[in-house]
């Protein structure tokens, strides 16, 4: 497909979608799914067949629209009288038998009860851009990716730009690794665009395995197509001609939804062999994975896709330099890969503009614990935490009081109320001792108790240390050994000062992140809620959550 | 394509499925690095991995049994038992931990008597633990037999495991 021929493509598709007066947008994303959206979209459409509706109203299965917590939803456009401005709505709880009373509010007035409040800072407060077609498009249909301006940038990119213009453009934009640690991408492709060796990789890392973390899952499960998009990209920019997806075995809906977009973009000449009828090649295979969360680092899943025990290697060399098969390698995050296409688009400077001095860009958080709106939201880099939790997320349900943001996952830490004003951006979470993360945030109120959260992250952390290096392997059994004894009243002082000293071993020796990172739980809740350890000392837990063998004096 | 000998070795069985696992292998080409692939085709299949099906791809694939052992178990996505009628994975996730997940375990403990990792005497029933399955608004939440299920509470998974166990008794256990 040429660029003439993806533009055209594009206008037919926006103006098939244009002869519809209404439409309704389903959330067909996991969540909403296992609420019962699928049986709501067929009876929505049913309702309309039998009103003889279908020619005038659209009913759409999209991808995730964000406010988890109230799912099923539904978004209504409706657009009265001809050149009539458009106006959406928001439905929220709805159900099957609810399919008539929302036929019913097609002229404009939707039960109050069904309809969320369109000002609502969830949505108002956010910006999109790795996630701006989530909920707009059917992540089953290529031309609807197409019409909302898929495999645009990369048609640009092949027919106007030099891979070294592409690289340029992404060094300007600031864009950072948006799996964790934050490493400037420019830079990663620079690496691998320079060395020599061929054949060269583009690889997805999409194993996306922090608790309470699930943005990866709702951009692949919303938008396969842009992952697709931004990875071709890569591939032209470092000069590779292979890649591959290694995703989570537990992401079915996901990997089918990639599967078929995969073949969709082949049969378009969109992906493949001569991509854009140009020379450039750019193959894409999807990997498994299978239930290791060691796996999430670079060079475990690059040692599993070889066929291997996902076990990582010291770095150096890089995946970089000496990656999968022993070919350099280029290895970004979904949601890295998401934010390429508009860069390619728009412009570095236009991403650069949005954000913070070193933080540039918008990033995707999964909302999720002890938190009224639950879903994924997308801010520009250096909201503040107050903006995100209380703002966009509404706060504490139950009246109950914030106690603490958990981000970063396992190798992250926990942030108390003292903190909540200061920005969200790489280097302030890390001078706070937790860490960006992937973008899971987790949300604590006065009935969490900190050393059982700690403990938590200790037991998931030695489950899942995949035992190659000793500090991981012991040291993680080890300081889950003493959480243990903090939470049976058992720990005496001696503990507090041993539980310093080897949080400080295995961040120091471990090989890779996961165990140079599994203390960052204990660190940073010592650090900010020493109290509660200390009154684990006494026999007390101050939340009534761990249940103590010798009862405290108070 | 494909780089399988002449003496590539026959599938264990002639069962039907094994005809689409061989598809799959040929497709990726009977190379060492798709052991895993492989695996994922069998356990789709089979729902577990059989002695049979290891010794299987080791010789096709031209791989160590050792290493393909050491793959199999160092995953916990795969498993070298039969499955169970019924499968309870109890999500225990952060989100899920400090939302009360770990008494609904505790819940089907009481009432089966089979904690995380275990399969009831009968066979009818295992209960897996997971560590997040990125659902994380449903909290707490199970998943039975594939179906997500939550916000829940340890209650009404027990009478949902009631009710699932009781229509299928008698009935021997799925693929065996």
């Amino acid at each position: 497909m040429t660029p003439e021929e993806l533009r055209s493509r594009a206008a037919q598709v926006r103006s098939r979608e244009a002869a519809y007066a209404e439409s309704f947008r389903v959330c067909t994303a996991e969540s909403c799914l296992s609420l019962g959206s699928r049986a709501l979209l067929h009876a929505i459409e049913g309702e309309l067949e039998s009103r003889e509706l279908a020619e005038r109203c659209r009913v759409k299965p999209v991808g995730c629209l964000g406010l988890c917590a109230q799912g099923p939803l539904v978004a209504a456009e409706l657009r009265r009288g001809h050149g009539a401005e458009e106006r959406s709505h928001l439905l929220r709880t709805v159900r099957a038998e609810h399919a008539a009373a929302l036929v019913d509010g097609l002229d404009g007035s939707f039960d109050p009860g069904l309809e969320l409040p369109v000002d609502l800072p969830f949505f108002e407060k956010q910006l999109r851009i790795a996630t701006e077609n989530c909920g707009r498009i059917d992540p089953h249909e290529l031309d609807d990716a197409i019409g909302a301006g898929a495999y645009e940038a990369l048609l640009q990119a092949l027919y106007e730009k030099t891979p070294a213009d592409v690289l340029a453009e992404v060094e300007r934009s600031g864009l950072r690794g948006r799996g964790g640690a934050g490493y400037p991408t420019g830079l990663k492709w620079r690496t691998v665009a320079k060395n020599t060796a061929t054949p060269r990789y583009v690889v997805c890392n999409a194993d996306e395995g922090d608790p309470g973390a699930f943005m990866d899952r709702g951009v692949l499960e919303s938008d396969p197509h842009r992952v697709l998009e931004g990875m071709a990209i890569a591939a032209y920019a470092v000069g590779a001609s292979a890649g591959y997806i290694y995703i989570r075995a537990e992401y079915t809906l996901a990997e089918q939804r990639l599967r078929r977009a995969i073949s969709q973009a082949e049969g378009a000449g969109l992906l493949g062999k001569a991509i854009g009828a140009t020379p450039f090649e750019f193959n894409v295979e999807l990997r498994l994975g299978a239930g290791a969360y060691v796996c999430g680092e670079e060079t475990a899943l690059l040692t599993s896709i070889e066929g291997n025990r996902g076990q990582p290697r010291p770095r150096p060399p890089y995946p970089a330099e000496e990656g999968l098969f022993g070919k350099p390698t280029l290895i970004n995050n979904v949601e890295t890969f998401a934010n390429v296409p508009p860069i390619v688009r728009r412009g570095g400077d236009w991403f650069a503009s949005i954000g913070t001095g070193k933080s540039k860009g918008t990033k995707v958080f999964a909302l999720a614990g002890k938190i009224t709106n639950t879903g994924l939201v997308e801010v520009p880099m250096g909201t503040p935490l107050r903006e995100i939790v209380f703002g966009l997320g509404g706060g504490i349900p139950d009246g109950a009081a914030f106690k603490a943001v958990q981000t970063g996952g396992p190798s992250g830490g926990c942030i108390p109320a003292a903190y909540l004003d200061s920005p969200v951006d790489y280097e302030t979470l890390a001078s706070l001792g937790s860490i960006m993360g992937s973008g899971g945030m987790v949300v604590m109120d006065e009935h969490t108790c900190m050393v059982d959260v700690a403990k938590f992250f200790l037991a998931f952390c030695r489950d899942e240390s995949c035992g190659k290096c000793v500090p991981c392997r012991v040291g993680t059994v080890e300081l889950h050994g003493l959480l243990e004894r903090f939470s049976r009243g058992e720990a005496g002082v001696h503990d507090l000062s041993l539980l310093e000293e080897l949080c400080d071993l295995v961040k120091s020796a471990s090989l890779c992140g996961l165990g140079q990172s599994a203390p960052n739980p204990i660190l940073s809740t010592l650090r900010h809620f020493g109290d509660e350890y200390r009154a684990h000392l006494e026999g007390r837990c101050p939340a009534g959550v761990c249940t103590m063998r010798r009862e405290g004096s108070s | 394509m494909t780089q399988r000998p002449p003496d590539a070795p026959a599938p264990p069985s002639d069962d039907a499925r094994w005809k689409r696992i061989v598809a799959t292998l040929r497709r990726l080409g009977h190379r060492p690095q798709s052991l895993i692939e492989g695996m994922h085709a069998v356990q789709n299949e089979f729902g577990y991995l059989e002695p049979a099906a290891l010794r299987y791809l080791a010789e096709l694939l031209v791989v160590p049994l050792a290493k393909v052992h050491g793959v199999a178990t160092f995953y916990h996505h795969f498993t070298m038992r039969p499955p169970t009628r019924h499968t309870c994975v109890v999500c225990l996730g952060t989100v899920c931990h400090i939302k009360r997940g770990p008494a609904i375990l505790a819940e089907i403990e009481k009432r089966y008597g089979v904690g995380a990792g275990a399969t009831t005497a009968d066979g009818s029933l295992s209960v897996v633990e997971a560590r997040c399955i990125g659902a994380c608004s449903l909290a707490p939440l199970v998943v039975l037999d594939g179906e997500t299920i939550g916000p829940t509470t340890p209650e009404e998974v027990r009478e949902r495991l009631d009710s699932c166990i009781a229509k299928t008794e008698g009935e021997p256990p799925r693929d065996a």
